[in-house]
């Protein structure tokens, strides 16, 4: 009876004798890597952001957006006199926004379609095959896309380096990015949605043009935007097709400048220095806003 | 005796030998007839895998979305064979809701009330479409409910009014005959109540077969009750009679709960 008597108040410590404490601190000392780690990864993103405002933000001004690159002359001057250098990168803007709106028209229909199919058809022999070769051009170099391209359309069609064969390099490494992410936006929408709008009478094609696209519109849209982010900053596959141009151009057989490729022209050109940053703060802005609107997008997803 | 109770009013539909297969060999229903009844609701019952949703779902066809389906025998919706009319008529005719609520989660309720027409791009006047929303709305006691916000996404609403809304959706397009699948296995016991209450309002209008698992909800509402095993319709008769009286071991079996 006595002996009961002592063992009535049970501590935790009765329960598990010894081993908590050494749990608590096992479980401590991996949050601690854990979150240690985190915040180096994530650490670089600012470090590299920060780099770049510092060293880019005095060159952003009206100039920087409507004016073209000065001569290495000019430049070398204005430096020397402790001066801004004049001039901005309007070439280059226009001609990223123009590859890249050329590049979305050739991948975007393409893409979206080749997607629709391959959620339609998920089990046969030959949808498994283009989803094979999907994964394929996704790894390829984009130098080696570059190459092709230029063999191609700057050999055969342009007979020079142009906007076409640049967008048209663009435009292949987009394709692979918004089929997977069509055809996996599609197999997020439950069956009984396509069931209900069969239910109603509705043609296949249509239950594709009004119930699949619309419903999985943020998931598309969302892939299209990180696609185009992505090939933004392309520069390898640009040198060999588009080359750079001094001048804004909008005849899409002639070259056409790009931000990519004003910084790399920029890095190789030691009075030019200062741009690099301003130009790359440029870029990085642009894509980073790219990727925080297809997130806001992406969340918007709704069903 | 049990054939008089049965078709006490003309029959609007009437299945004829039907056999479906999903695979060569393995029939989901096996030479099933029947007459239902224009203006009541027939409920079919049944344990797991019977076939009772396949036999549902050949009514409007929607059966043959599955790969290798089979199907022989005919289904006549007043003296038409369904098989030799377009899907996309036959579906106009015969509306239905699905066991889960499924709006259209891009639309607002009024779109979504009348999708089918959008769908298919039916171009309806401006007064003759709200007329539709509501009385479609009004036909399943929602309107009250939603009739400020009817612009809001059909997705806002509580389980229980986006199935209402879904049967308002079948409703638009006046059919006649709505076929429902379980539709109430995922809700709570009110809007279960309200939807029953609305099913035999309902009736007078439409003719309703409901696929159930729940006894007491055929018990409670259905007119007729169909009893599938395996495949076969085992047994047919007014609710009344195979509840008290069932004719097959296991029928009775079913109902007093010593299988399904």
């Amino acid at each position: 009876m006595g002996i009961v008597n002592k063992h009535t108040k049970i501590n935790r410590a009765d329960i598990y004798p010894d081993h908590f404490g050494r749990r608590k601190f096992k479980n401590n000392l991996f949050l601690g890597t854990v979150i240690f780690f985190s915040l180096i990864t994530i650490s670089f993103v600012f470090l590299i952001i920060g780099t770049l405002v510092v060293k880019g933000y005095h060159q952003i001004n009206w100039a920087f957006f409507t004016q073209t690159p000065p001569d290495t002359f000019t430049a070398m001057m204005a430096k020397s006199s402790g001066q801004l250098i004049p001039g901005g990168i309007i070439n280059g803007i226009t001609g990223t926004l123009y590859l890249v709106a050329i590049a979305s028209l050739i991948a975007i229909p393409f893409g979206i379609l080749i997607g629709i199919y391959l959620y339609e058809n998920s089990s046969k022999r030959y949808a498994s095959f283009i989803r094979d070769i999907t994964d394929v051009l996704q790894g390829v170099p984009s130098i080696v896309v570059g190459l092709i391209v230029y063999l191609w359309v700057v050999v055969h069609i342009t007979r020079g380096y142009s906007v076409l064969a640049g967008s048209t390099a663009l435009a292949i490494m987009m394709l692979p990015l918004i089929i997977r992410s069509t055809e996996e936006a599609m197999k997020m929408i439950p069956d009984t949605l396509k069931e209900a709008a069969i239910a109603l009478g509705t043609p296949y094609y249509k239950v594709v043009l009004r119930v699949l696209i619309p419903t999985s519109f943020s998931g598309i849209m969302t892939g299209i935007l990180l696609a185009i982010s992505r090939i933004m900053g392309e520069t390898a596959p640009l040198m060999l097709t588009t080359l750079g141009n001094p001048a804004i151009n909008w005849n899409i057989t002639k070259p056409v400048s790009a931000v990519p490729l004003l910084i790399w022209q920029f890095y190789n050109d030691p009075n030019m220095v200062d741009l690099i940053w301003s130009s790359t703060l440029f870029l990085m802005g642009f894509v980073l806003i790219l990727n925080l609107l297809a997130k806001w997008i992406a969340a918007k997803r709704n069903f | 005796m049990n054939e008089n109770n049965i078709n006490t009013q003309p029959a609007i539909l009437s299945i004829e030998n039907l056999s479906i297969a999903y695979d060569k060999d393995k029939l989901a229903v096996k030479n099933v007839s029947a007459t239902i009844e224009k203006n009541s609701i027939t409920a079919i019952m049944g344990p797991s895998g019977c076939g009772k949703t396949t036999l549902l779902r050949a009514i409007n066809r929607m059966h043959e979305l599955y790969p290798n389906i089979s199907t022989t025998g005919i289904i006549k919706l007043s003296n038409d064979n369904i098989y030799e009319m377009s899907t996309i008529k036959l579906r106009r005719k015969i509306g239905m809701v699905f066991q889960r609520p499924n709006p259209f989660p891009t639309l607002s309720i009024y779109d979504n009330v009348v999708a089918g027409y959008k769908m298919n791009d039916i171009h309806l006047k401006r007064l003759e479409r709200d007329e539709i929303v509501e009385t479609s709305l009004r036909d399943v006691t929602l309107w009250d409910e939603v009739k400020d916000s009817l612009h809001k996404k059909g997705t806002f609403l509580s389980g229980g009014q986006q199935q209402r809304l879904c049967i308002a959706r079948a409703l638009a397009f006046k059919p006649d005959v709505i076929l429902l699948d379980e539709p109430t296995s995922a809700l709570d016991p009110v809007a279960t109540a309200k939807i029953e209450d609305l099913l035999v309002d309902l009736k007078k209008q439409y003719t309703i077969v409901l696929v159930t698992h729940n006894m007491s909800q055929a018990a409670r509402i259905s007119d007729n009750s169909m009893f599938m095993y395996m495949g076969e319709l085992i047994e047919y008769e007014d609710t009344k009679t195979m509840f008290t009286n069932p004719k097959d071991k296991r029928t009775e079996g079913y109902l007093t709960g010593k299988f399904g």
